[in-house]
């Protein structure tokens, strides 16, 4: 169990015992205050993100995967070559070691399999009952090529909506293993790294205006940024999202609606009509895109609206949300 | 999805939209009762598919919408005393009472959880026998079973520190408010399935009879409102008045026998406040005096705080389906879903937040 320790020493020894071992690299092993590295090729990008998921471990992933793959998602919507990542922990007094220890595995694994370097971090010790056992800040670096413009501000009227694949699986994942919400549920997050699909994508058009993955808030919150960003309307088709059998059930009896729910392996792309088709099928061929599909057209009606077609041809407004979904009473 | 995509099927729909179109003749105007299932009109668009002769509107079935605020203002009051948990259905926590709300107690630190069953807080009860553990109770017959069945379980259990704060309303009483009202439009009602579902649908023969208006028993999918409005329009349309089940695959004549039972062991009726409308004739259930150890209301001995609704907002006419959302000059400027004026902009299943979240556009 960790105890609580300002000084030094409790750091040195969460590194050498924990970090280390886990995310052991040339640039991290000097152990110095800031990390010294190769200046990569074009322009760099830069995103920071915070995880609070709780519960930590859940199916199909845990805090350290997820860190990763947030992190380097951030990156490749802007079309960036992930390469390095800082780690920051801020840890409750009394979290397992082992757990912690868990966790930076799993990181780490996530990491090597991007081909990114964990390069420097912190850890912070907070008294017990301020934490919720560990939270992960993240600093992510990458390499965008020149000359790509990749900005919500980029959709125009007559472009495609591009959606990666099954939606919701995340957010249900998570819900189903929280507890007081008993469900029994198979439902794995998606979370996984969409730096690969984006290079497939960029290979395959260069006509892509905006991309963005779908995390908190679902793709319904993606969707409303982009429409308000680039002063546009969006209008989706309900039949065209895929949702799994599984999810669909899970937000019938919880009162969700799927559109709403995080995702953490999908994205959305904003693409000139044209090359609509190309694009989708290039995503096809690439395992984290083989449901792409087109789900609507930016149109310039309603600016700032999303707007579904149903089934039946009627339409509704696709808000974002005030908070969270709220579970309804029956 | 078995059960539920047949009665979204769009041929099916589209189908019995067209019968609803040839079967209408004249001005009818028709009300939902149920939250629920005002819910999926405005979720699926279904009134771009009627007739323009048919209006539809919305009742005061959103169990959020008419929990008194004096009764929100007292979970409040319990969830901010240290050593408590206050559990609550989700909807519950942004509901405005008259100086805050559960989720500013939880932002300030107060014990607030959502959960999907009561019985989920029995849990906690047992988990944490050193805090008091209160359920905020409330609904319409739908959620009494499950609410009486915690309180019954607590009770069995001998479990000191669990407790419901409850405000339970019963639908025939509001049904006979709105026919017996000098200005009622509404001519023909969808009933709420799941109530009935519950309590069968004795109670309201004696309503069609009394006020010679048709009720028809409807579901919460696109086609089962449709075959209910298709029902009423036939019955309207023929001079008829009668009780139909267009949800037969739930609902019977009796209802479920084991749940009244467990209900009218466990509550009793008595003349209720609802929120927005007023003080109705026996038209609540509170606990009996038998479970009064279980009653929040007196474990916590909390005083009547005659709180008083924002002037602007017309919750109350929105409820009784005298007036539209969009009616109300607060709607979309000064009452949104993140700062509401009533409760009806909150809800899932207030008609206000159905407006505002799918209908702007029209």
């Amino acid at each position: 169990m960790l105890g609580h320790g300002s000084g030094g020493k409790l750091s040195a020894a969460l590194m050498r015992e924990v970090f280390l071992p886990a995310f052991g690299n040339p640039v991290l092993n000097l152990l110095n205050d800031q990390a010294v590295v190769e200046r990569p090729p074009g322009r760099l990008a830069i995103t920071t993100d915070s995880f609070v998921v709780k519960p930590l471990f859940f199916p199909g992933g845990d805090i350290g995967s997820l860190a990763i793959h947030g992190t380097v998602n951030d990156l490749a919507v802007g079309g960036a070559r992930p390469l390095y990542i800082s780690a920051a922990f801020i840890l409750e007094e009394g979290f397992e070691i082992a757990a912690l220890r868990r966790i930076a595995d799993s990181m780490a694994a996530a990491a090597r399999a991007c081909g990114v370097l964990i390069v420097t971090g912190d850890t912070k010790v907070v008294d017990r009952g301020k934490g919720d056992g560990v939270f992960i800040n993240t600093t992510g670096i990458g390499a965008a090529p020149e000359g790509l413009e990749l900005s919500a501000g980029g959709a125009r009227p007559g472009d495609k909506v591009v959606l990666s694949g099954y939606i919701g699986d995340h957010g249900i994942a998570i819900l189903s293993s929280r507890e007081g919400l008993e469900f029994e549920s198979r439902v794995e997050s998606d979370s996984a790294p969409l730096h690969t699909l984006v290079e497939t994508m960029l290979a395959a058009t260069g006509r892509i205006r905006v991309m963005r993955d779908p995390t908190r808030g679902g793709v319904s919150s993606a969707l409303n940024e982009i429409a308000a960003q680039s002063q546009v309307g969006m209008e989706i088709e309900e039949s065209a999202i895929p949702v799994r059998p599984a999810v669909r059930g899970a937000c019938e009896m919880l009162g969700l609606d799927p559109l709403y729910v995080a995702n953490e392996g999908k994205l959305i792309a904003i693409v000139a009509p044209e090359d609509a088709e190309k694009l989708v099928a290039a995503m096809r061929s690439h395992p984290l895109g083989q449901e792409a599909r087109i789900i609507g057209t930016v149109t310039s009606a309603h600016p700032g609206m999303v707007v579904e077609r149903t089934a039946y041809g009627t339409t509704r407004v696709v808000d974002m949300l005030a908070g969270d979904q709220l579970p309804r009473i029956c | 999805m078995r059960f539920i995509s047949e009665y979204r099927d769009p041929v099916l729909v589209k189908t019995l939209a067209e019968r609803i179109r040839r079967a209408t003749t004249r001005k009818w105007v028709l009300m939902e009762v149920c939250g629920g299932q005002t819910h999926t009109l405005m979720r699926y668009g279904l009134d771009e598919l009627l007739p323009p002769q048919l209006e539809l509107v919305h009742g005061p079935g959103c169990p959020v919408c008419v929990t008194p605020l004096e009764t929100v203002d007292k979970a409040i009051r319990i969830a901010s005393q240290p050593g408590v948990i206050l559990v609550s259905y989700g909807d519950m926590l942004r509901v405005p009472g008259s100086n805050s709300d559960l989720f500013h107690v939880k932002a300030a630190g107060g014990d607030v959880r959502i959960a999907y069953s009561p019985m989920e807080a029995v849990k906690l009860a047992r988990r944490h026998p050193d805090r008091q553990v209160v359920f905020f109770g409330i609904g319409f017959e739908t959620t009494a079973p499950a609410n009486a069945m915690a309180v019954w379980q607590a009770r069995k259990e001998g479990l000191r520190n669990f407790s419901m704060l409850t405000s339970h309303v019963l639908v025939p009483p509001a049904m006979r408010a709105i026919l017996g009202s000098p200005w009622n439009r509404v001519q023909g009602f969808i009933a709420p399935g799941h109530v009935i579902t519950v309590m069968g649908y004795a109670a309201y023969e004696d309503l069609a009879r009394e006020f010679h208006v048709p009720i028809v028993v409807g579901g919460f999918e696109p086609a089962d409102l449709l075959a209910a409005i298709l029902a009423l329009v036939e019955q309207l349309e023929a001079g008829r008045a009668e009780v139909q089940n267009a949800y037969s695959r739930s609902v019977t004549r009796e209802g479920n026998l084991a749940a009244k039972a467990l209900i009218e062991e466990v509550f009793e009726v008595f003349d209720k406040k609802w929120r927005g409308i007023g003080l109705l004739p026996q038209s609540g259930w509170r606990l009996r005096p038998e479970f009064a150890a279980w009653d929040a209301e007196r474990v916590f001995r909390l005083e009547e705080s005659g709180a008083e609704e924002p002037a602007e907002c017309i919750a109350a006419l929105v409820l009784q389906g005298q007036r539209k959302p969009s009616d109300c000059t607060a709607f979309g400027v000064r009452c949104t879903p993140s700062s509401p004026l009533g409760a009806p902009m909150v809800s899932n299943e207030g008609a206000c937040a159905a407006y505002y979240q799918y209908r702007r556009h029209v």
